[in-house]
């Protein structure tokens, strides 16, 4: 028998960055006040609870899509880059109405972008830093030189109004972010997991087959609070910590922490137990668009560019966590 | 080794003032933490972690729910300590 050829592989760049983010917020804004019947609460309950006090819903022109169509211009404008010089999109959502195809193929179709590699994944609150981590690798391992990483969510389509526990949690919009090569490391190694024994903490209330098969309408999001909590701050502030020694960095030379904006109380408690320093700034976008899950970090960490709390260069730490349960951070440089 | 009643109730009103401010002496066994010390779910989550780590006892998620006064935090956590 000849012996097999070899075959030819591909090496890319030895380093990557963000070099770009952009963010979509739908136009309607919904305060607490919208929100309170359904629920029998009230503006202050929800706001010590969550820190929330105003969510965005989307509406018509608003559709998974588009706002990641949007969110996606800005990045390549920031980073300077044609749609068609995108070789991959990466879409991180758990949200997209159709169970296939794919949003990814469409937002890339409807940029321009060619026919790059295109496809979802489904990591939920994790999605985003997911999407960044594989772009990291497929800058570094030579299968994109561009990579358009977006992280979506409407979830207002999926959300019980009369669930106390989740109804005033969840918010929509889009981020996104340009990974390309780099001549120093501007995305630190990536610090992922998943504790699947605990996938019912977070989860679709019921499969698509017994909705079907039991006549139970339509599917929404359920949680359980108290155990989240727990995880999300005492599980997740040494997976952040991790992701600071992994990349050699401390928390003192931190310019920003963007934590996946999943409640308040969660986001402050995680600070307490990283010891997070003054100085750093501490992203709270939850407190004008609540949990949008896969898009919470970005949109969080263009809001923190755009209103100047951090300049472009920004060492900033980032932690994607929840529905899996899975998680993943990293430390980044901002654009 | 296994601490007094009393000695769990100072212990578990220290964490508690931590938490919330409230005052020790207000923590009695006979309070409820939602219905009297007005304590959330995630404020109780927050006691239930440094209670764990405090008294050295495991206290799971599900079990947290029965702990509805004072008392039962401190029976529990002298029934569950090594």
């Amino acid at each position: 028998m000849a012996s097999a050829p070899a075959i030819a592989t591909t090496t890319g760049s030895a380093h990557t960055r963000i070099s770009g983010i952009g963010a979509y917020r739908p136009r309607r804004v919904v305060p607490n006040s919208e929100i309170v019947e359904a629920i029998d609460s009230s503006d202050e309950w929800i706001q010590e609870r969550s820190g929330i006090k105003t969510r965005h819903f989307a509406g018509d022109g608003e559709s998974v899509v588009d706002m990641s169509e949007a969110a996606s211009r800005d990045a390549l404008a920031m980073a300077g880059i044609e749609p068609k010089d995108v070789d991959a999109v990466v879409l991180a959502t758990v949200s997209h109405p159709y169970q296939t195809p794919a949003a990814a193929p469409i937002v890339a179709d409807r940029l321009g972008a060619g026919n790059p590699a295109a496809f979802d994944i489904s990591a939920a609150c994790a999605g985003y830093c997911h999407g960044i981590s594989l772009a990291h690798d497929m800058v570094r391992g030579g299968s994109a030189r561009h990579v358009l990483v977006i992280g979506v969510e409407r979830l207002s389509d999926f959300t019980s109004p009369t669930d106390r526990g989740t109804a005033f949690i969840f918010g929509d919009g889009a981020g996104a972010a340009v990974v390309s090569p780099s001549d120093t490391p501007q995305i630190g190694p990536t610090v992922w997991g998943s504790e699947g024994d605990k996938w019912r903490v977070i989860s679709q209330n019921e499969s698509w087959t017994e909705m079907r098969d039991q006549d139970l309408g339509w599917p929404t999001i359920g949680m359980q609070g108290q155990s989240v909590f727990r995880w999300a701050v005492w599980g997740m502030a040494p997976v952040a910590q991790k992701a600071l020694d992994a990349a050699g960095v401390t928390a003192d030379q931190l310019d920003a922490f963007i934590p996946h904006q999943a409640n308040i109380r969660i986001i402050d408690a995680m600070c307490k137990q990283l010891r997070m320093p003054e100085h750093v700034v501490v992203a709270r976008d939850i407190v004008d668009s609540a949990n949008t899950s896969a898009a919470s970090v970005p949109l969080a960490t263009e809001r923190l560019l755009r209103e100047g709390q951090v300049g472009s260069g920004a060492l900033a730490l980032q932690i994607g966590f929840g529905a899996g349960l899975s998680y993943a951070a990293q430390v980044v440089v901002l654009p | 080794m296994a601490q007094s009643e009393q000695e769990i109730l100072a212990g578990l009103a220290e964490i508690v003032n931590e938490e919330t401010g409230l005052d020790p002496e207000a923590v009695q066994s006979d309070k409820a933490f939602t219905d009297d010390l007005d304590i959330d779910s995630l404020s109780m989550m927050t006691i239930v972690v440094n209670a764990e780590e405090k008294f050295g006892v495991r206290i799971p998620d599900d079990e947290v729910k029965n702990l509805r006064t004072v008392g039962d935090a401190v029976s529990y956590i002298q029934s569950n300590q090594s």
